[in-house]
């Protein structure tokens, strides 16, 4: 289960809104241990497409070593699907690569409804699971 | 002295656990070689028949080797590698 504040969930979704129609994408990063996301940390994508995304290499080292500096983990990957349903494509199975994140997918395909999913994906096994927001 | 490889979560499966190894080498596909010999099956999820990984990034201290050498990057005693699977997707 992923619990999450409503700020965070706002913060994920004003981003995809933002960037719209090309795929937006970033971590919540929190205290090692903890399954706690706290530190929003929007990331650039690299590919700036509206079908893929990838986090640019060196912004990627800059985030993992600060997280590495504050005892923290990635504890959710989130990036949106701008025309399909906030569930994970074929290569987002395939790339994870952090097997203890919840990764988080937001549709914005319409405009008045948001869709906000949470996952694990490991050994390309994907698990949908439950989101306590909390203020 | 050696070169300091860092290892991200997922591959830690091949160096027991550890978040840092040490290695040998005068460029980076030696180095791999040589984590190869003591932490077998680590080479394969890095390179395949064309080169580096597309989705593994691996930098030569702050650098991503991919605009240096690739594998032919030169690397020496003293020096760090990290290693970090793409965060990628569709």
């Amino acid at each position: 289960m992923l619990t999450i504040s409503q700020d965070l969930v706002d913060r994920i979704v004003a981003h995809a809104r933002a960037d719209h129609p090309d795929e937006a994408c970033g971590v919540i990063a929190g205290p090692v241990g903890s399954d706690r996301p706290e530190r929003f940390i929007p990331m650039e994508n690299a590919e700036r497409s509206p079908t893929f995304y990838r986090f640019d290499s060196m912004e990627q080292l800059r985030v993992w070593r600060e997280m590495d500096d504050r005892d923290e983990t990635p504890v959710v990957i989130y990036h949106s699907h701008t025309a399909t349903e906030a569930y994970p494509s074929r290569t987002d199975i395939s790339y994870a690569s952090e097997p203890g994140a919840h990764y988080v997918l937001v549709s914005t395909r319409e405009e008045d409804k948001v869709e906000f999913r949470s996952y694990r994906i490991l050994d390309g096994v994907v698990t949908e699971e439950e989101i306590t927001i909390v203020q | 002295m050696a070169i300091e490889v860092r290892i991200p979560t997922i591959l830690r499966t091949y160096t027991d656990g550890a978040k840092a190894v040490e290695g040998k080498g005068g460029t980076l596909e030696e180095l791999i070689g040589d984590l190869e010999a003591r932490h077998p099956g680590i080479k394969d999820r890095l390179v395949d028949g064309a080169g580096l990984r597309r989705f593994v990034n691996v930098y030569l201290n702050d650098e991503d080797v991919r605009f240096l050498g690739g594998l032919e990057t030169p690397v020496a005693d003293g020096d760090t590698v990290t290693v970090l699977p793409a965060v990628a997707g569709g």
